[in-house]
């Protein structure tokens, strides 16, 4: 039986498992509840990619683990960041220079690579949850809706509300004084989308080629329309979004191309 | 995966640093409770070579704050700072300073067994030069106390030094003496001055050359270990046996380098330069993620700060201006462009990292475009960390943790 390689990207919110063969095709992944005990979910979301594989754990050849919980997976041989791994994920299917956006549970991320795929610099958003995919959750929360509806009701908004704030407390008070003030459901929720957009696109600057990726983005594909709109060009987004991390771990795993052995050019 | 064990090599003139800074608390205990010695409470850039010259012994309260951070007592005490008026958004060595007082607290009782309390105090001096947020500082202090307060008004933004700089500055020194004599009991001697001018000067040349064998491959020297080591060139600039003890770690530093003996005993693959204040509360799990990665932090903006070669006995008060003058601190954007470009080139760095701490505007650079800009013009790469210098509130491990990981990554794909 040919080798499999396991990427595991163990988030705030979700983890993510991606199973790779030997030509970097995709045999089988999971998303699960990153939960409390990070190295069961890790094993659980496993187990399933593999059942989707059709495969047991004695082919995995190399498994590397990535995200907040990396250190938990105590099957994986290597670690790395998820920014290292957003960038390998993207760049496997988008080999040109990009800038990648990435919309996580409880971060945000802006990797910039060259055409050969290098880091050239990187942004992570401070400790402040504004822009992430837990104002998300608390926003929806407040609006008493469940996170699935947030994408269609966006859709159907005509007259966008504002929100001005970027404290996520201060920003669910506005929410409130909409409720009150009797804006629509669907004006404030899309108000939301454009509160995150905004967050992020005021991290950095953006090339001209624009990735985005993670949870949010998968599971609200109205916020990359948005995002286009509000940059004025295409943004482009791979098949998995949310798997970008955990894909790019697996790429890791499979390619094994660890530091060891690169040195200071200077000293 | 199990976290990695990381070896941090202790300086053995560590020792020694350790036993003079202890000496240092207990004579200034044994004045405030004996009353045979006049204390002047100083910043850490102030004129500290006219108190001593003037048989002052001089307190140095930021060292107190660096203390009560690394023993990550900050948190504890802040509240009590902001209860009174003290914003937590302002500099947290004031408030966690002050709130230790309000509390009757300090971390010198643990430290230094026989300690009860902070130094007292007969004056305060103070240099805006480090920022405004000291002369707030001393202000409440000589309330409490109830002992004078006097200071010096820094020009800030500074692009060349000008004579007219230095004039202003050497004039408000000048204007000093007359009533630090009638606090001191004591004639102001210029010929007393100029030999404390003097030690000084050795003390911060001696001290530059230690922190210039970092530019050695490997460096013998990290910008963790040097925060605690320039303690006596903080608190004892102007002193003789001083000079002994940065003679000894000069010494200690080139036998290193003549073994090819790195600071840490990880290998250095990446030569890392610190810009902004030490995460005080953080120094060792910073120290010990750097190195565990092979990015070691050789040299800093910070460390260099007691470097003050202007100094000149034959002209006391206006090369201690000029001396003061000169600090990076109180310069223009252009001129902290160009300092940070020459230091990551002296020190052949692979990569910068700029500390964006919360409380410390004055001392985090990277706040109007100098990362962009130095990043165009070097290609090294950079880095961002938030957090702070002592309100350990601010900070997050784990971000601090990936990013600096990302960083080395980042590194290696260059």
């Amino acid at each position: 039986m040919n080798p499999v390689y396991a990427g595991v990207d163990v988030g705030s919110s979700r983890t993510k498992v991606a199973l790779l063969d030997e030509k970097k095709g995709l045999l089988g992944y999971a998303v699960r509840k990153s939960g409390v005990d990070f190295s069961a979910t890790a094993l659980e979301g496993l187990k399933e990619s593999l059942e989707m594989a059709g495969r047991t754990q004695a082919d995995i050849a190399r498994a590397v683990s990535t995200g907040y919980g990396r250190a938990n997976v105590a099957f994986a041989a290597d670690t790395k960041t998820e920014i290292g791994c957003h960038a390998r994920g993207c760049f496997y299917y988008f080999p040109e220079a990009i800038t990648i956006i990435d919309i996580g549970g409880q971060d945000n991320k802006i990797i910039k690579l060259d055409g050969q795929g290098r880091r050239t610099g990187f942004k992570m958003n401070r400790k402040c949850a504004a822009g992430t995919g837990a104002f998300l959750e608390e926003m929806a929360s407040r609006l008493d809706l469940a996170i699935e509806e947030l994408d269609a009701l966006a859709r159907q908004s005509a007259d966008m509300v504002r929100l001005g704030s970027f404290c996520t407390v201060f920003s669910a008070t506005e929410v409130l004084e909409n409720i009150r003030n009797g804006k629509k459901i669907e004006d404030i929720v899309k108000g939301v989308f454009f509160s995150v957009i905004n967050r992020i696109l005021e991290m950095d600057s953006l090339s001209e080629k624009v990735v985005m990726t993670g949870g949010v983005v998968a599971n609200n594909p109205y916020i990359v329309a948005m995002t286009e709109e509000q940059i004025g060009r295409k943004i482009l987004v791979g098949r998995h979004p949310q798997l970008t991390g955990a894909i790019g771990a697996a790429l890791y795993a499979l390619e094994d191309p660890r530091g060891a052995g690169k040195e200071s050019r200077r000293g | 995966m199990a976290e990695k064990e990381v070896r941090l090599r202790r300086l053995k003139t560590a020792s020694d640093i350790a036993r003079f800074m202890a000496d240092y608390y207990y004579e200034l205990d044994e004045a405030t409770k004996s009353r045979k010695r006049k204390i002047a409470w100083c910043t850490s850039v102030g004129p500290a070579e006219i108190l001593k010259s003037m048989g002052f012994l001089t307190y140095f309260p930021e060292t107190h704050s660096a203390l009560i951070g690394t023993r990550k007592l900050a948190a504890d005490f802040i509240p009590s700072a902001n209860a009174i008026g003290y914003s937590p958004e302002v500099c947290s060595y004031l408030t966690s300073d002050i709130g230790a007082y309000v509390l009757g607290e300090t971390p010198l009782a643990k430290a230094f067994p026989g300690i009860e309390r902070i130094p007292g105090a007969d004056v305060f001096v103070y240099n805006t030069n480090q920022c405004r947020d000291v002369q707030d500082w001393f202000s409440w202090y000589s309330e409490k106390f109830g002992a004078p307060l006097l200071g010096v008004e820094t020009h800030r933004n500074v692009g060349k030094v000008t004579p007219a700089h230095v004039a202003s500055i050497a004039s408000q020194l000048e204007n000093m003496i007359e009533p630090l004599e009638r606090i001191a009991g004591q004639k102001f001697d210029i010929d007393e001055l100029r030999n404390v001018v003097e030690l000084s000067r050795q003390c911060s040349v001696l001290w530059e050359k230690c922190l210039a064998t970092a530019a050695a491959v490997p460096a013998p020297l990290t910008f963790f270990d040097a925060t605690t080591l320039m303690g006596p060139a903080v608190v004892g600039r102007g002193q003789q046996e001083v000079l002994g003890l940065y003679e000894r770690l000069l010494e200690e530093l080139s036998e290193r380098i003549e073994r090819g003996e790195g600071a840490t005993g990880e290998r250095e693959r990446f030569r890392i330069y610190w810009e902004g204040m030490p995460v005080w509360g953080r120094l060792s799990m910073h120290a010990k993620l750097f190195s565990g990665l092979g990015a070691v932090v050789i040299a800093s903006t910070y460390c260099s700060s007691w470097i003050f070669n202007a100094l000149d006995p034959a002209a006391p008060f206006e090369s201690m201006a000029k001396a003061y003058l000169e600090l990076f601190i109180v310069r223009s954007e252009e001129y902290k462009e160009r300092y940070i470009r020459e230091k990551l080139a002296f020190f052949k760095c692979d990569g910068i990292v700029y500390h964006d701490a919360k409380t410390c505007p004055n001392n985090s650079n990277c706040r109007y475009g100098m990362v962009q800009r130095i990043e165009s013009k070097t290609s090294i790469p950079a880095l961002v960390i938030n957090g702070d210098l002592n309100d350990m509130r601010l900070i997050s491990d784990e971000q601090t943790r990936t990013n600096v990981e990302a960083f080395v990554e980042q590194l290696e794909e260059q």
